[in-house]
């Protein structure tokens, strides 16, 4: 890294030289991280259509092949699909408000992608490690809202109104929910930056991680989390049989891919985020030998798949919740179970030192 | 009590947990779709696909143009015109069904008397145009010809309960 640094500043001079590296060295890390996780996004959409499809005892997608290989029937379809959407035409409706509507997509997609930039894959490997890690996931995650809200506005349709507004509300109400969830997190590991609170669950096992005294707010973390992503049985925002497809019922080709990409990489980052804060991210869970040859990477991989596997099997399994149910849950239920844990967990780590270090409570506080 | 159980069974997704144990479950049960061109679910001989004219064993065509099927067709599919041959018998020499109209009830093989006109077990057929959707009476001789083992060991085998 050094040397290129170097050469940058030969052929450039020393100023501009070590402004055209970084940007570049940026560059190169960001398409790093978007064009493995555009790919993931692919092959969660075909995960999503098999892993569905076993479950009501279909086949799925078994069609294409992949590049000619017999025993990949299925894996090529993602690819025919993205091929699809890209020659499809983007219809603007008369209507509507032109660049609101384009605008909409690329405001969903920018923060699901932006927020990745924070997300440590292992201890180094991680593009932007700043302090306040969190709060900037904080800050991305509720942004994407707004594309949401602009593209049921721009469409200039009823449906599409409606969805916004349903999601609109949706999202704002659950965001709190995770919020308190993740105020527990940061109590345990009184830190804001990401890595810190990784680092904060290190220990000989999986009991070290925060799963194991938070529970109930990983709970609430990762139902909030199929909320926040429009997830079924939380996708009134879409909800095929009230409101035809909700925000995007006026969006077709390249413009509609956008937003199911942005859905698919919230997927993605929110049990990304759910293995960071409670599953132990890079972590093995279990010290010893077998496990910690395997490099945290990939033990963070298995946990996202291991979380996205859980998104795709609530949707196989339950049927969409009612509007005023689901508002029901997220102010009645969530936010009361957050603020009492809260208040628990802050009234344990003021409790003495000789009662903190009793077996089982020493692990965690 | 039984309400302070049902806020427990509620607050612990005990519900929830029991409908992801059902899917769950099915995720490994074997799967019942038919790949449908390389494996078929299976035909009865009483299949109505597309029609056939069918002959005699020497080859001198069954239908004596009583238009009978004509008459019962419920969606008028068929068009006969006939004329005497030179050797006094009456022939048709038109049998048109037009498949875009043609709702496959089989009332024609029934009204038959002479076991002419038939359903067979094709289903995958397809037409490009419209004009291509009538079958003229050279197209289902046709397809009886080619057909007509299959078709005379269907009739056999339904031949018990007509």
């Amino acid at each position: 890294m050094e040397n290129i640094q170097r050469q940058f500043e030969q052929v450039f001079g020393t100023d501009w030289g070590s402004m055209l590296f970084l940007l570049t060295s940026n560059l190169v890390l960001i398409f790093a991280i978007v064009i493995p996780l555009l790919l993931c996004v692919a092959y969660l959409t075909f995960a999503e259509r098999k892993i569905i499809a076993y479950m009501q005892i279909r086949v799925g997608p078994n069609r294409v092949t992949f590049f000619g290989i017999p025993w990949l029937r299925g894996w090529g379809q993602p690819i025919a699909d993205a091929v699809k959407a890209i020659m499809k035409e983007i219809v603007i409706p008369s209507g509507a408000n032109k660049s609101l509507f384009v605008l909409a997509p690329i405001l969903t997609i920018m923060p699901a992608l932006a927020a990745w930039a924070v997300i440590p894959f292992s201890p180094e490997l991680v593009l932007a490690d700043i302090n306040a890690g969190l709060l900037y996931i904080l800050a991305m995650t509720s942004m994407g809202i707004y594309g949401i809200i602009i593209a049921g506005w721009a469409s200039n349709s009823k449906y599409a109104f409606l969805g916004a507004m349903r999601s609109a509300a949706q999202v704002v109400s659950y965001e709190l929910a995770m919020g308190f969830a993740l105020v527990c997190v940061l109590m345990m590991s009184q830190s804001l930056n990401i890595g810190d609170i990784v680092n904060g669950q290190q220990g000989n096992s999986f009991l070290n991680w925060y799963l194991i005294p938070l529970f109930p707010m990983f709970l609430v973390y990762l139902i909030s989390g199929v909320a926040e992503t429009n997830r079924a049985p939380f996708d009134v925002a879409e909800g095929e049989s009230e409101i035809v497809a909700g925000f995007h019922v006026d969006y077709s080709g390249m413009a509609f891919t956008v937003f199911f990409l942005a859905e698919y990489s919230n997927m993605i980052l929110v049990a990304a985020l759910t293995s960071i804060m409670f599953l132990g991210g890079w972590l093995p869970p279990l010290d010893i030998a077998p496990f910690t040859l395997i490099p945290g990477f990939i033990w963070l991989l298995l946990k996202i798949a291991f979380i996205l596997f859980f998104f795709l099997w609530f949707r196989a399994t339950f049927p969409r919740y009612r509007y005023d149910q689901i508002m029901r849950l997220g102010w009645k239920v969530f936010i009361p179970i957050t603020l009492v844990w809260i208040v628990l967990l802050g009234l344990i780590m003021q409790l003495p030192e000789s009662i903190r270090n009793l077996p089982l409570l020493n692990i965690w506080f | 009590m039984n309400r302070i159980k049902k806020f427990f069974s509620t607050f612990l997704l005990f519900e929830l947990l029991k409908g992801m144990a059902v899917t769950g479950k099915y995720l490994f049960k074997p799967k019942i779709t038919v790949h449908y061109p390389e494996e078929k679910t299976p035909q009865s001989p009483r299949f109505r696909g597309l029609h056939a004219l069918r002959r005699y064993p020497n080859g001198e065509e069954r239908c004596i143009a009583c238009k009978l099927c004509e008459a019962v067709c419920p969606a008028m599919a068929i068009t006969i015109e006939s004329e005497e041959r030179a050797d006094g018998t009456r022939r048709t020499t038109r049998y048109d069904i037009d498949l875009s109209k043609c709702i496959f009830c089989g009332f024609c093989e029934e009204s038959c008397p002479v076991d002419s006109i038939v359903e067979t077990r094709i289903l995958e057929y397809h037409c490009e145009k419209r004009e291509d959707f009538i079958y003229t009476k050279e197209m289902l001789l046709a397809v009886g010809d080619r057909y007509e083992e299959q078709i005379a060991k269907d009739r056999e085998a339904d031949a018990r309960y007509r």
